[in-house]
């Protein structure tokens, strides 16, 4: 029977099916954070243990200060000691805030070679599915599943229907899986793939780096997917190459052996098909409240009345007047205040250097922040001199963190400002009350910044890659 | 975890796509423990301007009390955080009628005992419609029948038959899986067999 690679994570991982076709699945990487104190919460309440210590792994990010020196009010700073506290009772190996290897949980976690091709990968946060890069079945949870995960290692879950989407074809010049995958929310919705595990094939997915297949698979949430992954192959087996926490020698090898099987079969089939033709995707922007207000930056605003469907007609209007914006106005113009670089879709190395070949030599016409997604990225750009090139132009060199993705930690947008982000969601208040957020790639975020608009990035690329 | 049957109160209704997970509990409210309660800031920036409480559908006097919650599509969208739920069940709501939901949402949603029921995007209008002239006065959803009745209006829910179950009976799933412990340590030994790199090293 020809499977899906999706069938085959899954058929991996069944402990046991009951009757009315739930699965138990072995999880075999258990990621944690500071918001996972609820669930610890739970286990104090129960008087639980946690059964695989040694298959969870801690890290502060969602809280962290990005100015390390100035550090934080109390309030936030608690966030990271209960951590401590709890992964040190449970006895989990915890990345500390002053640890070389901390930064954002789905940036520093692969980067040590803790996601691997054929693992299930939980944790308590919606961008888990980024770790599908790897060809890894990786998907997000709440707090109670993550109590469930810590008690027996496994989680009960319903089979998800699978969905392909094909993208062929080469990208255009500055062009990136940012584009990619704003594209596919777009036309599919941002509830277009609920209830399904996507896998991302073609030529253009085969094409992506490590770097650019996570920002890819990151944003499958923002589609309503459960998870989304990319076959693994020789990109990712290099990539993982001397991780730390990768197998090494000959494990190493009869690893690749067994994830060079993980590929949906030639007659494999999918319950729903998606394709979309790689040259014809343009550097596209969000300009609305929900990830699949996006289109090319060459559009204009949406004309709410020119919708037939009334409850859709009254989203787009109410998103348009949350936004400040005019029906049919261009979108390369629209004024920014600022600009934020970072979150767990756009703060790898790969990241920083496409901002920085469009910033370096210019100024910033607004004020911006720049966050590297772990203290490793951060060390790799100053090593490159980009964050010479940051401060140059203006934008303020910070430390890893979530930040202003999410404003946990402080690193808000102030209320009616609007902000060119690098970041994942563009919901109402996401960067702090009243804030207005604009997607985009982090080329596209470098291009808003010295225009002070948002601005095709495409021209100011020219003679620079 | 206490069984839902039926729920009979009246409706809030917030006529609005993508009410996500952000909106149902901003970040910055996220730091309390569960038993310092949820429920005050549930849709806190939709209820509070920067000069303090604003009129909107939560707080009307004439649904005071709900345990039912109607919207629009892809309800609960974004962020895992359990918190939007325990926001909600904190509230007082313990079914939310929308055309689709977050999957994270729902799956949390039912592990709190709150149902998302699902309609379709035209019966979903009908009840915005109707809740808009019966103002207050409280409709009825039946879980094992899969229907909700709103005056003269009787439209039927969707709801996954796993997680239908699992409401009617207020089933705790960890002491369901513990139960499966030799299951498990059977499917640890051959695992380890088959996959030896999937330990993590170093």
């Amino acid at each position: 029977m020809d499977r899906t690679i999706i069938d085959k994570l899954w058929d991996a991982h069944v402990v046991t099916t009951r009757p009315d076709g739930t699965s138990l699945l072995w999880i075999d990487r258990h990621l944690l954070h500071e918001g996972s104190f609820l669930a610890f919460d739970q286990l104090t309440e129960r008087g639980a243990k946690v059964a695989h210590p040694e298959l969870s792994f801690a890290i502060a990010d969602h809280y962290v200060p990005t100015r390390r020196k100035l550090g934080t009010t109390p309030e936030i700073a608690n966030m990271v000691e209960q951590l401590e506290a709890n992964t040190a009772r449970h006895g989990i190996r915890l990345v500390g805030l002053d640890d070389p290897r901390q930064g954002i949980v789905h940036v520093a976690v692969p980067e040590q070679g803790l996601t691997l091709p054929g693992l299930t990968v939980v944790c308590g946060d919606s961008h888990t599915s980024t770790h599908g890069a790897f060809g890894a079945y990786a998907f997000g949870i709440g707090a109670s599943e993550v109590a469930h995960v810590l008690m027996t290692q496994t989680l009960w879950q319903k089979k998800p229907r699978t969905m392909q989407v094909r993208i062929e074809g080469a990208l255009g010049q500055g062009v990136t899986a940012k584009d990619i995958a704003l594209s596919i929310i777009a036309k599919i919705g941002a509830d277009g793939a609920a209830g399904h595990a996507i896998e991302y094939a073609g030529s253009a997915v085969r094409g992506l780096t490590m770097e650019g297949r996570m920002t890819l698979c990151n944003l499958s949430i923002e589609a309503g997917g459960r998870l989304g992954l990319v076959a693994p192959d020789e990109t990712t087996f290099a990539w993982l190459k001397g991780r730390p926490a990768a197998p090494a020698g000959d494990l190493f090898d009869k690893a690749c052996e067994d994830w060079s099987q993980l590929r949906s079969d030639p007659g494999s089939s999918f319950d729903r098909a998606v394709s979309l033709d790689g040259a014809e995707i343009a550097p596209t922007i969000t300009w609305g409240v929900s990830p699949e207000h996006a289109a090319p930056v060459t559009a204009t605003v949406p004309n709410p009345d020119a919708i037939a469907d009334e409850a859709r007609a009254a989203a787009v209007r109410d998103a348009i007047a949350y936004m400040g914006l005019t029906p049919g106005q261009p979108l390369d113009g629209i004024r920014v205040d600022r600009v934020f670089i970072g979150s767990c879709t756009n703060s790898r190395i790969e990241d920083l250097r496409a901002a920085a070949a469009i910033l370096a030599g210019r100024k910033a016409k607004v004020p911006g922040l720049v966050s590297p997604g772990s203290s490793s990225v951060k060390r790799q750009a100053e090593e490159e001199g980009l964050d010479r090139i940051f401060r140059e132009a203006g934008l303020e060199w910070a430390d890893s963190g979530c930040s202003m993705c999410v404003g946990m930690n402080g690193d808000i947008v102030p209320p009616g400002e609007r902000c060119a982000s690098t970041t994942n969601r563009n919901f109402k208040g996401r960067q702090g009350p009243g804030s207005r957020t604009h997607l985009m790639s982090p080329a596209m975020v470098a291009a808003a910044a010295v225009t002070g608009h948002i601005a095709d990035a495409r021209p100011l690329l020219a003679g620079r890659t | 975890m206490t069984p839902l049957t039926t729920v009979e109160s009246p409706a809030v209704v917030l006529p609005m796509a993508g009410i996500d997970t952000d909106q149902l509990i901003p970040a910055r409210f996220m730091r309390r423990s569960r038993a310092e309660g949820y429920g005050p800031y549930l849709l806190h920036d939709l209820r509070n301007g920067p000069d303090g409480p604003r009129s909107n559908p939560l707080d009307d006097p004439a649904v005071a009390g709900s345990q039912v919650m109607i919207a629009r599509r892809n309800f609960g969208c974004g962020s895992s955080r359990e918190a939007a739920v325990y926001a909600l069940a904190d509230f007082g709501i313990r079914c939310v009628i929308a055309p689709s939901f977050g999957d994270i949402f729902s799956q949390n949603a039912v592990k709190n005992g709150l149902l998302p029921a699902i309609v379709s995007e035209e019966d979903a209008e009908a009840l915005i419609a109707a809740e808009a002239m019966r103002r207050g006065q409280p409709l009825r959803i039946d879980l094992a029948a899969q229907q909700i009745v709103a005056g003269n209006l009787v439209v039927p829910f969707s709801i996954d038959p796993v997680w239908k179950t699992q409401l009617l009976n207020g089933w705790d799933e960890i002491d369901m899986t513990l139960a499966e412990a030799p299951a498990i340590a059977k499917f640890r030994e051959r695992d380890q067999a088959t996959r030896p790199w999937a330990v993590p090293q170093g």
